[in-house]
């Protein structure tokens, strides 16, 4: 399903966090959005995933404004993985991956069989089906982070929104995950510091700065020296990926 | 359980020990706890200054309830279990079960394993309620319910005021609660400890001795219906909320992800939490310590999913609180023990035991 966000503005205190932004992530796409710290990305993502009520324009899901769903039915159509992962009590794995059924399920009815199914699959395929019985506290950052990806996509949706899911990941475990992004078949937004990174994984890149999208396009059309200096204050090269041929930035250590 | 023969096997670091992990174990600590309880309540009743056998006990019992007749001679040993003992005890387990599953819902709702069902500030505001009744007479219409009614409304009163200085923009934080209840708990005690002042008689001394350790000397039949229905409503409404608690305590943010609107679910979260433990505070005072490690001793046998462990709690609780009461009045008879003081005497030695055992790790690490 197609994702857009339209003319989508927060303002709090009387501060513009996100300013008129429109983008469209299609059907099956993956768009990335970076920007500097406190350029409005995660609010942005927190309006997809409704945890924050924009103050004006829409996000719409296959045309549908979730707005005027409730929250759990856009959580059918919409999953997440949020920065703030950190789980208070002892869950298992199991126990937390199968909290995804929550917007699909009322009130305490168990799983049946084919959501049971879903799960151990998502396990499987996010390589955590041997932490199953393991407390989630106990996890190490990447596994951590592995197990909210099962828990999103035992939601089964058609958009899936990420806010930094390489953080804290070794780089074989970014790659993991972005591989993985790049094979499962669903429409992705996600917020990534990494440009490199962003290079190689997105279709599209938007650039936020100050809650404002300053550019959108290919990763090549957008990641240019140009506007990494102008958005970042950043000097850097850009050289195509000598296999891939992904833009690739090599930064100067002395600011420009 | 295929999956967990084939987990047992794979190399891995053990997690917490869950004897109670299957389905069919919760069912039969749910069956094994109910029987011990109904086996406690009547050897509790039997028990006390007149030694009553619990077959005897069991055979006045079935005579009240089934309307049947007792022989002349027994009116008096009728009259200690049925009138006296009988509403006493079940207090005792009504409110041992409240306080459980309310420490275990309060602890999800604020996101801190420190916190327990008088963290709001309910227990200090309804010694207020309580002391200002004394002190001042008012509510006299009402009898001797008057300190009980007074009780209640402070402790609604004091959670009203913590929620209105609580919420904010984005709804009931965590945090903003939990901060708030302390802060408003420390002002109602202290406005507590200025009635007491102002008016020094023994009266309100000792009711504010009673509000603040807890007693089920004030248990009878009169009561005993609304704290049911209170008690039990309040049980099957917050069970009912299992999953939402599990996804609370997953974080706001992800809670929103997952379908559910953290603030709203608070509220209406507080609003049942306050009254169950407006009623329990009015007619028992605040006994400490079962809300808060109760919650944690059940976590550690059966998981941390809040279905399974509000199914467990209220039974668990209550039992304890059965034999916590009888303790209260039999072990220095005639005079009578604050539960507070046996609750946290038994209570916590038994808590660092199971704690140091399972490799539980309140959510940290």
């Amino acid at each position: 399903m197609e994702l857009r966000i339209e003319e989508l503005s927060v303002v709090t205190d009387g501060r513009t966090l996100v300013d008129r932004l429109s983008l469209t992530v299609s059907e099956g796409a993956i768009v990335g959005l970076v920007g500097p710290n406190g350029s409005g990305k995660s609010t942005a993502l927190r309006c997809v995933y409704r945890a924050l009520r924009p103050s004006a324009g829409a996000v719409r899901v296959g045309g549908q404004d979730l707005s005027r769903l409730t929250p759990r039915q856009s959580a059918r159509t919409v999953a997440a993985t949020t920065q703030d992962g950190g789980v208070d009590v002892d869950f298992t794995v199991e126990e937390v991956v199968a909290l995804g059924r929550a917007p699909h399920r009322r009130g305490n009815e168990p799983l049946n069989a084919r959501e049971r199914e879903l799960c151990r699959a998502a396990m499987e395929r996010l390589d955590i089906a041997h932490l199953a019985q393991r407390t989630v506290p106990g996890l190490s950052g990447g596994e951590r982070q592995r197990v909210l990806l099962a828990r999103a996509l035992v939601q089964e949706p058609r958009v899936l929104v990420l806010d930094e899911p390489t953080n804290h990941l070794d780089i074989r475990h970014q790659l993991g995950l972005l591989s993985f992004l790049r094979g499962a078949g669903l429409t992705v937004l996600v917020v990534l510091h990494d440009l490199n990174l962003a290079a190689a994984v997105c279709d599209r890149v938007g650039v936020l700065a100050d809650g404002r999208l300053v550019a959108t396009g290919t990763p090549a059309e957008v990641l240019t020296a140009q506007l990494v200096d102008e958005v970042f204050g950043v000097r850097a090269e850009v050289v195509p990926h000598p296999v891939s041929g992904a833009p690739q930035l090599l930064y100067s250590l002395d600011p420009s | 359980m295929i999956g967990q023969q084939r987990q047992a096997a794979a190399p891995v670091a053990p997690g917490p020990k869950r004897r109670l992990a299957s389905r069919r174990g919760l069912l039969g600590a749910c069956a094994v706890l109910t029987l011990l309880l109904v086996v406690s309540v009547v050897v509790a009743i039997g028990l006390g200054p007149a030694v009553i056998a619990p077959g005897e006990t069991a055979r006045h019992l079935w005579a009240a309830l089934s309307g049947g007749t007792i022989g002349a001679d027994e009116v008096t040993t009728h009259q200690i279990i049925w009138q006296i003992r009988t509403p006493r005890v079940l207090l005792a387990a009504l409110v041992g079960a409240g306080l459980s599953a309310i420490g275990v819902v309060i602890q999800a709702m604020v996101r801190n394993a420190l916190a327990d069902p008088f963290v709001l500030g309910v227990s200090s505001g309804a010694s207020v309620g309580a002391v200002a009744v004394t002190t001042t007479g008012g509510l006299a219409v009402l009898g001797i319910h008057a300190v009980s009614v007074g009780a209640f409304l402070g402790a609604l009163g004091a959670s009203l005021l913590v929620y209105l200085a609580a919420a904010g923009r984005g709804g009931l934080s965590p945090l903003r609660l939990v901060l708030t209840g302390v802060a408003m708990s420390l002002g109602f005690q202290a406005v507590m400890s200025l009635l007491v002042y102002l008016a020094p008689n023994n009266e309100a001394t000792s009711t504010v001795l009673f509000w603040t350790m807890g007693s089920f000397g004030a248990a009878s039949w009169d009561v005993l219906p609304v704290v049911a229905v209170a008690v039990l409503g309040g049980l099957v409404l917050m069970y009912r909320r299992g999953r939402v608690l599990d996804v609370l305590s997953l974080g706001d943010e992800t809670a929103a992800s997952l379908g559910v609107a953290a603030g709203r679910q608070r509220t209406v979260l507080l609003v049942i939490v306050s009254l169950v433990t407006g009623v329990m505070v009015a007619v028992s005072g605040a006994i400490a310590f079962v809300g808060l490690v109760m919650p944690h001793v059940v976590r550690i046998l059966v998981g941390a999913t809040h279905a399974r462990v509000l199914a467990v709690a209220p039974l668990a609780g209550a039992l304890f609180m059965v034999w916590v009461d009888l303790a209260a009045r039999t072990v220095v008879a005639p005079r009578e023990l604050p539960l507070g003081v046996i609750t946290a005497l038994v209570g916590v030695p038994v808590f660092v035991a199971l704690m140091r055992r399972g490799g539980y790790t309140f959510g940290g690490r």
